[in-house]
């Protein structure tokens, strides 16, 4: 395991204007890294800025100050085709919605299809159509799936063709913003086996957004905990899940539902009270 | 997603191969795609099934007229004005001598191209504005709304009657000058529904590998508004022909002689004093029909929304 920093994060801030006056900081000076071959979990309750830290990275949002670095490289915001293709090819992006993550007009090979015309314009048609199936076998599918539209297929296995175009650009690094949130258990378990595989053949690092701590100590190396746009605390899997130094860490951890779980409503005052 | 749908074999599903038709009417859930034909008849209902006969009688009557019309439409004779429904006039003859009921048939020609062009124009202009609106939001989106909502305070008469001042009646001006008129109500459907489309994650990954904003238009948006344009048109092909056949008979569309159903009303309401009504009540009738079978068949298929009307 490698510890070069892949992605470093310096001073992040963005902030969000509501209206005339109100206004909410969605990332309020976030720094972290996700070193090259393992999987940073960014967790927080809804709101706390996860998904925008992860809007910045990938380019689809702006920030006010504070820098990117990509394996190396300044990344700024950037609307040029040429800028946000090269990205692509080092970041790519798998979405919560598994329904709109896909082109419900496309069979699911076309869209793939387009990612290679994209990014491997060495392929011709045959060899692109090749690629297609490899990268459909890479993510547990068939030829058969390749060309239904996405309304034949489940959530999970919509997830995995998200999945597979993500791969089409053979990138570095994927941000999975609550990737498997949206699928239930038996079948989240299943993708996440299958992400755990692809980062080992592929050497991949993950930024994993979720609020689900149970995934979290499933696939990822190093925690960032986020509250208000802020990271509160940060540590390895085992530092900030098995001895959280935060009252709100504490509180996310007891909150999640797990065998046995009852609600604790006086924990969550308390918790809050002494945060405060 | 139900548990049933996700047992469903992707194989066995041949959405690869349904026609426009057949994904128009898959708007439920749980229309299980059987043949188009069965689905379209179970979206009309057995009215729809006979406005929708109607419609293709009309187009085959119009295809069709040289074969089928029993005279010609532009010859009359002197001797047989105003002769009653008969044998050998089934519709009677008009005011000139010439036989109504080729003159219907034969009118259904002008009577649907105009409206086909109207239709036409308007879903290339509202779809391109929406579209544009949509892609590239801010300044642009509100630009092209206000356009728009100046456009809606026009009158469409109002619009087609100033066209036809400035170029000369003709049906070419006055189907344009209705489209543009037509084209705010369309566009307004076409951008909500693009706008949900440009906020789905599908448009933000084709974003984000530097695809150009035309090519995931009209590659990606496009394909799934085709739904709201093509019930839009089925809509507003009824509402155009009403208003051409309005500017025909008010001398601003169609020209005499030839044969046009806003026209032949137009014609016959000086003989209709004197107690002929042939000409108007069955051009009406013509008119009345052709335009209650689209508008229904329109609303079974997308309902009124589809056309950005809510009068």
């Amino acid at each position: 395991m490698s510890t070069t920093a892949i992605i470093e994060v310096e001073h992040l801030k963005r902030t969000f204007h509501l209206g005339r006056k109100a206004s909410v900081a969605a990332l309020d000076d976030v720094s972290c890294e996700l070193r090259e071959g393992t999987c940073l979990a960014v967790v927080g309750e809804s709101g706390s800025g996860k998904s925008t830290l992860a809007r910045v990275i990938v380019g689809l949002e702006s920030a006010d100050s504070g820098t990117v670095r990509i394996a190396g490289h300044d990344v700024r915001p950037t609307t040029a085709r040429r800028r946000l293709r090269e990205r692509a090819a080092l970041v790519q992006m798998v979405f919560q919605d598994p329904q709109g993550s896909l082109n419900r007009s496309l069979p699911v090979s076309a869209t793939i299809d387009e990612m290679l015309r994209a990014h491997r314009p060495d392929l011709d048609k045959r060899g692109r159509r090749a690629r297609v199936l490899e990268l459909f076998a890479e993510v547990g599918l068939t030829e058969r799936h390749a060309d239904a539209k996405p309304a034949a297929l489940s959530g999970g296995q919509k997830q995995r063709v998200a999945i597979a175009r993500a791969l089409a650009a053979e990138p570095k690094i994927i941000v999975l913003d609550e990737a498997v949130s949206a699928l239930d258990v038996s079948v989240q378990a299943q993708v996440l086996d299958l992400l755990k595989r692809l980062r080992a053949e592929h050497g991949l690092s993950y930024l994993f957004i979720t609020h689900d701590l149970s995934v979290v100590r499933d696939i990822a190396d190093d925690v960032v905990v986020m509250r208000t746009g802020r990271i509160i605390e940060r540590g390895t899997v085992h530092e900030v899940l098995d001895d959280p130094q935060q009252p709100y860490t504490r509180l996310l951890i007891a909150s999640a539902p797990r065998p046995g779980w009852k609600p604790q409503r006086g924990l969550r005052d308390a918790l809050m009270g002494a945060d405060a | 997603m139900t548990q049933q749908k996700m047992k469903r074999d992707p194989g066995a599903n041949t959405s690869a191969q349904d026609t426009v038709a057949v994904q128009l009417l898959r708007k439920h859930r749980n229309d299980v795609p059987v043949s188009g034909w069965r689905l379209l008849a179970k979206r009309l209902g057995p009215v729809g099934l006979i406005s929708l006969g109607i419609i293709a009688l009309v187009v085959l009557m119009a295809i069709l007229a040289p074969v089928i019309a029993p005279y010609d439409p532009y010859e009359g004779s002197v001797t047989a004005r105003h002769e009653a429904w008969s044998l050998a006039h089934l519709m009677g003859t008009d005011q000139s001598g010439r036989d109504i009921l080729s003159r219907i048939i034969w009118g259904a020609r002008t009577s649907l191209i105009g409206p086909t062009i109207v239709i036409l124009v308007t879903a290339f202009l509202a779809t391109t504005l929406a579209l544009t609106a949509v892609w590239f939001g801010g300044r642009v989106d509100a630009l092209i709304s206000r356009m728009l909502d100046i456009l809606f305070a026009f009158p469409n008469m109002l619009l087609a009657i100033l066209a036809v001042a400035i170029f000369g009646p003709s049906l070419l001006t006055a189907s344009i000058a209705l489209a543009i008129g037509f084209t705010p109500y369309s566009a307004r459907v076409i951008r909500s529904v693009a706008l949900r489309e440009r906020n789905l994650p599908y448009v933000a990954s084709a974003q984000l590998q530097g695809i150009s904003g035309f090519v995931i238009t009209v590659r990606h948006i496009l394909p799934n508004v085709r739904t709201q344009i093509l019930t839009g048109m089925t809509i507003n092909f009824g509402y155009a022909m009403i208003e051409l056949a309005a500017l025909s008979f008010l001398g601003l569309g169609v020209q005499p002689p030839t044969p046009d159903w806003g026209l032949m009303v137009s014609n016959g309401q000086a003989s209709l004093q004197q107690g002929y009504w042939e000409q108007s009540i069955f051009a009406g009738l013509a008119i009345v029909i052709t335009v209650a079978a689209f508008g229904y068949v329109g609303e079974q298929l997308g309902g009124r929304r589809a056309s950005g009307r809510t009068r």
